[in-house]
């Protein structure tokens, strides 16, 4: 009875045993997952999610180049043909292996999407699977960027699904969640808004590179990944404290305080370049609508005072006049000075006066609900009433303003004058893929430029023929993007993430990823 | 009393009625755009355009509402414009740690509040009466969510006795679900003893001061006896009010405690589906929440008749 009973107790020991040894990281990430489809939203979150299940045929690395992926590839003389070759050992989560007519579908998919894409294929012959593994892609006239677009990290990426799920209309979202990335989703425990949980894909076979931002081997060593959404930073940081959770991917920087003594605790920043903070303003009204009124507001607004009450520490904030971003290869800082300096306001007032600026009010949108966008327009609305304007600064909930943008009206009549959004540098540090560069007036983003000299310099960028020419292009672009008010950039700054020592490893990139990196207990 | 219940159950088909239209046309009156939080920052007015064409949000009210009525009326509470998922699997899923909670907390409540609201009034301008009524201000007065900081700063961060955050359900064990739910019940309670003790001390006090109280102490009743069965059962029917208004309001959603303690209930639910103008969400949260009022209140007024012999419907 005894040995019966000392049996059973040693079983179940080593039964549980074996459920310990299962490695979960327990991640708070900037937000709640809701929107599964990385093709129908640009939202960071589902990127993010995205990266987890699916795989990309090329990716981008720290050097902000093309690296092959789950695909090679090679470039015919003319640079009209790029022949992408799959990599032996892909499979998707329901054990298909993943075939070229899988990518095409899905590149087809991402194309009506994508404003890269939709440049792309504008200038594509034609787009087909030759075999099993091999992509075809001919173009009409040579397009330098393309291997960068098809890299690139953020809004959008061209994630690869079956060509089942790839069929479904870019508008809709789509339901089947197969992918064929390095994790499985688990569609059976995910609850919009509040938990995800994804397993290790045993059949994943990782490239032999080391992994350098998005691109190399994507080796897992954790079996399961659960992102637990936590509205509250406090209470992320309460369970981090308490060793609940072993991540968070952003932190207030107010909180960090609260963490800088705990041993078992890093707070780091994981990727310099971070995210890029920017006034948008509305060209279809006035007084925006004059572009010296736009140069006017352009140096009333000094970058410091807006970061040092946005994030505080500036150990987490760069003055940076690039419109592509500091830290990019593609950076300039023509035409910034006072921006990044100062002393712009006494030229700001006497170009307005110029301007014959009458004193019509300026409305300024406001979101109060949104921590990372509450702080700046309260600090560009006093700039801009010390250099002349009168500016009604008009507090909403982020929905709203996002609602409100959309609208052509006249600012009196439920339009608006001006916003303030912040940006992921990588996904701006391209004039092709950056929103703020487009100048087609209503086709544009909101704010609604046309502006033709942008548009002409975008298409020299294009047709560059090497980098050093395009970074030159770049250069013009910042200056005339400046000088034409399309944006104003307000500085980058960081969110520290915080892990638990037990978490080495991670791998630097903008994107959070869970490859690469090991839990010791 | 059947017939009243027929008639009070008959009465919230017209009310369930009036909420579903305002509740509608608020909704749609609200600037805001579910396109917009589906498509993201980057999207072009062209295709945010293409989004709402394929959400529907493009058609006329009157034509969302028809077909909106006419899918609740077969039981279907449509499907979350953002996730896609059906809604009656998202209040499904919340619905349980707020119901769970919120029981748990009235349950504390009324064990800490009546006994210091009986005590209070007994010992009336004593001690113990102004202890009760300087905790009943405090609880009252102290913000919910700094209790619950405060809560886990000590409780679980110092001595490490319950976990920071998070809900395990009951069919995880009694121990689990306990371990998770006590400290955001505990906060929930500070309010709702403060306010049940207040209430069962007024009306005890009331009560102490009639007739029969001192016949029953005269003809040499036990002072418990006077106390829980004489006076506490006369005093209860404004505190059954109380309790029932409570856990009604509770049921609706705690956001701030669920959020300090990340539990999924269906106040951050509610709150998200508000902020990213998920209409089918919350137009089902607030006639769910408005049912279980209607459905409450009604329980609450047949409860009077348990108390009070002279209340016959």
């Amino acid at each position: 009875m005894f040995n019966r009973l000392t049996a059973t107790l040693l079983a179940s020991t080593l039964l549980t045993g074996t459920a310990w040894a299962e490695t979960t990281i327990k991640a708070v990430m900037h937000s709640g997952l809701r929107v599964l489809d990385p093709v129908i939203t640009t939202a960071h979150i589902t990127r993010n999610h995205a990266y987890m299940i699916y795989d990309v045929l090329i990716a981008q690395d720290s050097e902000f180049q093309p690296q092959p992926q789950m695909a090679d590839w090679t470039v015919s003389d003319d640079k009209l043909t790029y022949t992408f070759t799959l990599r032996d050992g892909l499979s998707f989560h329901d054990g298909a292996p993943v075939t070229a007519a899988d990518a095409v579908a899905s590149l087809q998919r991402w194309a009506q999407k994508d404003a890269g894409g939709q440049i792309i294929m504008d200038r594509t012959a034609s787009l087909e699977s030759t075999d099993d593994k091999t992509i075809t892609w001919m173009l009409t006239e040579p397009f330098v960027p393309m291997l960068d677009v098809l890299s690139k990290q953020s809004a959008l990426p061209p994630f690869i699904m079956p060509a089942r799920v790839a069929a479904t209309s870019a508008d809709e979202a789509i339901t089947d969640y197969t992918g064929s990335g390095p994790f499985r989703f688990v569609e059976a425990e995910f609850q919009p808004g509040l938990t995800v949980v994804y397993e290790k894909f045993d059949d994943y076979v990782p490239r032999e590179e080391p992994a350098d931002w998005m691109a190399g081997g994507k080796v897992v060593n954790v079996d399961r990944v659960e992102w637990v959404n936590m509205p509250d930073v406090q209470t992320a940081v309460n369970a981090l404290s308490g060793g609940e959770i072993d991540y968070i991917e952003a932190m207030q920087v107010d909180l960090i305080p609260l963490l800088e003594g705990d041993p078992n605790i890093v707070v780091e920043t994981r990727e310099p370049t971070g995210m890029q903070t920017m006034v948008r303003m509305n060209f279809l009204h006035p007084p925006f609508d004059n572009q010296e009124v736009r140069q006017a507001a352009l140096k009333a607004i000094q970058q410091e005072p807006v970061l040092a009450a946005m994030v505080g520490n500036p150990d987490y904030y760069q003055v940076c006049g690039a419109i592509l971003g500091c830290g990019t290869p593609l950076e300039s800082a023509t035409g910034s000075e006072t921006l990044t300096e100062g002393g712009g306001a006494e030229a700001a007032r006497a170009q307005l006066e110029a301007a014959g600026y009458d004193g019509t009010p300026v409305v300024l949108m406001a979101p109060t609900d949104m921590v990372a966008l509450a702080t700046q327009p309260v600090v560009v609305s006093q700039m801009l009433r010390e250099a002349g304007f009168e500016v009604e600064l008009q507090p909403m909930d982020w929905q709203t303003l996002v609602t409100r943008r959309a609208s052509q009206a006249a600012p009196a009549e439920g339009g608006w004058n001006v916003f303030i959004t912040n940006w992921m540098v990588p996904e701006i540090s391209n004039p092709i893929s950056n929103p703020m560069l487009n100048g087609r007036g209503d086709d544009a983003w909101f704010g609604w430029p046309t502006d033709e000299t942008i548009e002409g310099l975008k298409e020299s960028f294009i047709d560059a023929a090497d980098a050093e020419t395009q970074v030159q292009v770049a250069g013009e672009i910042q200056a005339h993007a400046l000088d034409a008010g399309l944006l104003i950039p307000l500085g980058q700054y960081t969110l520290p993430q915080a892990r638990r020592t037990t978490i080495t490893e991670m791998i630097n990139s903008p994107v959070p990823v869970f490859w690469g990196l090991q839990k010791t207990e | 009393m059947l017939g009243y219940i027929l008639r009070r159950c008959l009465a919230v088909i017209p009310v369930m009625l009036l909420v579903a239209v305002f509740v509608f046309l608020l909704l749609r009156l609200t600037p805001g755009d579910p396109a917009a939080i589906i498509a993201g920052d980057m999207a072009t007015p062209a295709q945010l355009e293409r989004i709402r064409e394929a959400m529907g949000l493009n058609q006329p009210l009157h034509v969302q509402f028809a077909t909106w009525v006419g899918r609740l009326l077969q039981g279907d509470l449509g499907v979350s414009l953002i996730s896609n998922t059906p809604v009656a699997t998202m209040v499904a899923d919340r619905i349980g740690p707020t119901l769970s909670i919120a029981l748990l907390t009235i349950l504390m409540s009324v064990a800490m509040a009546v006994p210091m609201g009986v005590l209070a009034a007994w010992k009336h301008r004593s001690v113990a009466d102004y202890a009760v009524m300087t905790f009943s201000v405090l609880g009252f007065s102290v913000p919910v969510f700094v209790i619950g900081y405060l809560f886990i700063l000590v409780f679980s961060l110092k001595l490490g006795w319950f976990p920071v955050q998070g809900y395990k359900p009951l069919g995880a064990g009694l121990g689990a679900f306990l371990s998770n739910a006590f400290l955001p019940a505990l906060t929930l309670s500070t309010i709702y003893v403060a306010l049940i003790a207040r209430m069962t001390r007024a009306n005890m006090l009331e009560v102490l001061g009639e007739d029969y109280i001192r016949t029953a102490r005269a003809k040499g009743a036990p002072e418990r006896t006077v106390l829980f069965r004489h006076a506490l059962k006369n005093a209860a029917v404004p505190i059954l009010t109380v309790i029932g208004s409570g856990f009604a309001l509770l049921i609706g959603g705690v956001v701030v405690t669920e959020t300090v303690f990340n539990i999924p209930g269906v106040g951050r639910l509610t709150v998200d589906a508000i902020l990213a103008r998920d209409y089918p969400v919350i137009q089902a949260m607030i006639l769910l929440t408005s049912f279980l009022y209607v459905l409450v209140n009604l329980l609450i007024d047949l409860s009077y008749s348990i108390f009070d012999p002279r209340i016959r419907y």
